[in-house]
C-alpha cells in the first residue's frame, strides 16, 4: 500500500508534541532526534517490506519504544518532565506510564499544549507562526523558509531563537481553565489566522505550498474545536472563515495558474462541501455575546461565497460588516476593502472618494492592491491614462510572480472593467 | 541469467519528514519496477547500522562496524540480470544515488566454472 500524502510530516507534529511532553520542554531537541530516528527506521524497513497496515500506529510504537530506551538509558544523566518524574523513575511504573502517555486522547492534548506553548508572549507573531509550522506541522527549517520566502539562514536564526524561548519556558503550557489560558487563546487564534493568510496571500509563488499552509491551519483549528475548552465561538468563527475562503481556492487561479479577481472567478468551481462546512461553523460561532474580527471576516466571506455573482452580492451588508470590523481592528487595508465594496454599491466615484478619505492611507503606499483598486475605479470612471499609471505602480510593488502577472494583465488589457480587489485582502498587511 | 547482489551504502538521512517520505516512495516505485521486469530474486533486507565485530582466533567481540557513516551497508538485494553490464544499468535507478549513497554491484560466484 502507499502511505497517504504528507503522512510523515503530519505524524512528526504529533510525535514531537508527545515526546516533548514526556521528556520535558527543555529536551525538545532530544524529542526531535527520536522522531527523526523513527522516520529513518520507517524508511529503511518499509522500503524493503512495504508500508504496514497502520503506518501511523507503527510510527507511534517505534517512537514509544525509542522513548522508553532513552528514558532508561538517560535517567541518571538527564531530568525529564518534572511532573512525571516519579512515574518515569521507577521501572515498575515507567512502561505503563509511557503507554498511557501515548493514548490518542493524550496525544491530542499534547498537540494543544504545544500549540499554546509556541504562541509564547515573548515571541513575535512571525516567530510563533514559524514555530507552529516547524514543530506541529513537521516543516523543516528550509521548508518554512520556502513558505515565507525568507532565506534559510534568517529562518534558521528565527526558529532556533524561538526554540530557545520555548525550551526556557520550563514547562509546556497547561491547557486548563485558567486566566493564562484565556489570555493565550487569542494569540493561538492569531497565529493560525496568520498561517492561513500566508497560504492565501503569501509571497511564495508556488501554489502547492500555499494551499498546504491553508490546510495545515485548518487542521490545527480543527484540533482546537475538538477540545471543549478551546472550542469557543471565536474558534468556530476562525474555522468558518478558513473554510469559506478555502472553498474559493480552486477558483482563484485560471487554467494557466494566473490569479483571478473575485469578479472573474468561475463560481461553480468553488468547493460546495467547504462552503457548507463554513456555514455550519458560522452558525455554531453565533452563541454568546462574543463578536470577534473572525466573526466579521467569516460573515464577509459568507456573503461573497453564497452570492451567485458579483452583481447580486449584498454589498450593503458587506459595507456594514466592514464598518464593524474597522471598529474592532482599525486598519487602512480594511478601510480600503470597505471602499471597494462601497464602489460596488454606489459607483466608482464614491469608491474613489472613500479611498481618498482613508486615515493613515500613507501606510497603503506600498500595498500593490491599493494602487490596483484606484486603477480599477479610475478605469470605470473612464480615465484610462490615470488608471494605467496606478496599474504601473501596482506592478512595481507586486510581491510575487502571480501578482505581477495579474497587474500586467490589467495594464495591457484594461478594456474590460473588472475589479482589482483581490479575492481577499490580507487585512493585517498594512 | 546471472545473480548479483546490490549492497546499499550510506545515503544521507538527516532530511525533513516530507523529503524522507518522498525518498521512501521512490524506493518502493523502483523495487516495483524491478519486480515487474522479473529482476528481483530476493528483495533482501534492511540492516541496522550498528552491530558487533567478532575478530580472530581470540573471537574478540567489539562494537562495530567502525566504518564512516557513508560506508556502512544499510541493506542488500539479490538481483537477476543478463550480465554485469545490465545489473549496473538497472542499479542506476536506485534512489539512494540521489542522497549521496552508493550501490555496490557484485556478481555472485557461480557453482559451474
Amino acid at each position: 500500500m502507499e502511505p497517504e500524502d504528507h503522512l510523515f510530516r503530519r505524524e512528526a507534529g504529533r510525535m514531537v508534541a508527545t515526546l516533548t511532553r514526556i521528556f520535558g520542554v527543555h529536551n525538545l531537541a532530544l524529542a526531535e532526534d527520536v522522531v527523526q530516528d523513527a522516520f529513518c527506521r520507517a524508511l529503511e524497513v518499509w522500503k524493503f517490506r512495504g508500508v504496514p497496515e497502520n503506518p501511523s500506529a507503527w510510527l507511534l510504537t517505534t517512537a514509544k519504544n525509542r522513548a522508553l530506551d532513552v528514558l532508561r538509558r538517560e535517567r541518571t544523566a538527564r531530568t525529564f518532565a518534572p511532573d512525571l518524574r516519579r512515574l518515569l523513575e521507577s521501572e515498575w511504573t515507567l512502561a505503563p506510564a509511557v503507554e498511557e502517555l501515548f493514548t490518542p486522547k493524550q496525544i491530542q492534548d499534547d498537540q494543544l499544549r504545544m500549540m499554546f506553548s509556541c504562541c509564547h508572549p515573548r515571541l513575535r507573531e512571525e516567530a510563533q507562526v514559524a514555530l507552529v509550522l516547524h514543530i506541529l506541522c513537521g516543516f523543516s527549517v528550509g521548508e518554512v523558509a520556502g513558505a515565507f520566502v525568507s532565506t534559510h539562514t534568517a529562518m534558521e536564526k528565527r526558529i532556533s531563537r524561538a526554540k530557545k524561548v520555548l525550551a526556557g519556558s520550563r514547562k509546556l503550557f497547561d491547557v486548563t481553565d485558567s486566566a493564562d489560558f484565556a489570555a493565550r487563546l487569542p494569540a493561538v487564534h492569531r497565529a493560525l489566522y496568520l498561517l492561513f493568510n500566508e497560504g492565501y496571500h503569501g509571497a511564495s509563488a508556488e501554489s502547492v505550498v500555499r494551499a498546504e499552509l491553508c490546510y495545515e491551519a485548518m487542521r490545527l483549528a480543527a484540533l482546537l474545536r475538538e477540545n471543549s475548552l478551546t472550542s469557543t465561538p471565536a474558534t468556530n468563527a476562525l474555522s468558518a472563515l478558513m473554510s469559506l475562503h478555502a472553498a474559493r481556492l480552486p477558483g482563484r487561479l485560471d487554467s494557466s495558474g494566473e490569479l483571478l479577481s473575485l469578479f472573474d472567478q468561475d463560481r461553480s468551481r468553488w468547493d460546495a462541501q467547504l462552503v457548507a462546512e463554513g456555514e455550519q461553523l458560522l452558525d455554531r460561532s453565533a452563541v454568546g455575546s462574543d463578536l470577534t474580527e473572525y466573526h466579521l471576516e467569516a460573515a464577509i466571506a459568507w456573503a461573497h461565497t453564497t452570492a451567485h455573482s458579483a452583481h447580486n452580492t449584498d454589498w450593503g451588508m458587506i459595507v456594514s460588516l466592514y464598518d464593524k470590523l474597522l471598529v474592532l481592528r482599525p486598519s487602512p487595508v480594511v478601510a480600503l476593502n470597505r471602499a471597494i465594496a462601497m464602489a460596488q454599491q454606489e459607483g466608482p466615484g464614491r469608491g474613489l472618494a472613500e479611498i481618498r478619505s482613508i486615515a493613515k492611507s500613507k501606510r497603503l503606499a506600498r500595498y500593490p492592491f491599493y494602487h490596483a483598486a484606484c486603477g480599477e475605479l479610475e478605469l470605470r470612471s473612464g480615465r484610462q491614462e490615470v488608471a494605467r499609471e496606478h496599474f504601473r505602480t501596482a506592478l512595481k510593488l507586486a510581491r510575487n510572480p502571480m501578482e505581477r502577472q495579474f497587474f500586467e494583465q490589467r495594464l495591457t488589457a484594461p478594456a474590460k472593467a473588472s475589479s482589482s480587489c483581490e479575492d481577499r485582502s490580507d487585512h493585517q498587511s498594512a | 541469467m546471472s545473480e548479483f547482489i546490490y549492497l546499499y551504502r550510506g545515503g544521507e538521512t538527516n532530511r525533513s519528514p516530507e523529503r524522507m517520505q518522498q525518498t521512501m516512495q521512490k524506493w518502493m516505485a523502483w523495487f516495483k519496477e524491478l519486480n515487474q521486469k522479473g529482476h528481483v530474486r530476493d528483495q533482501g533486507q534492511p540492516l541496522e547500522r550498528v552491530g558487533k565485530l567478532v575478530t580472530g582466533k581470540q573471537k574478540t567481540v567489539t562494537d562495530g562496524p567502525f566504518a564512516e557513516a557513508k560506508d556502512v551497508i544499510g541493506g542488500f538485494t539479490l538481483i537477476e540480470a543478463r550480465d554485469l553490464e545490465q545489473a549496473v544499468e538497472l542499479s542506476k535507478g536506485c534512489p539512494i544515488l540521489e542522497v549521496e549513497g552508493v550501490v555496490e554491484v557484485r556478481p555472485v560466484l557461480k557453482m559451474n566454472p
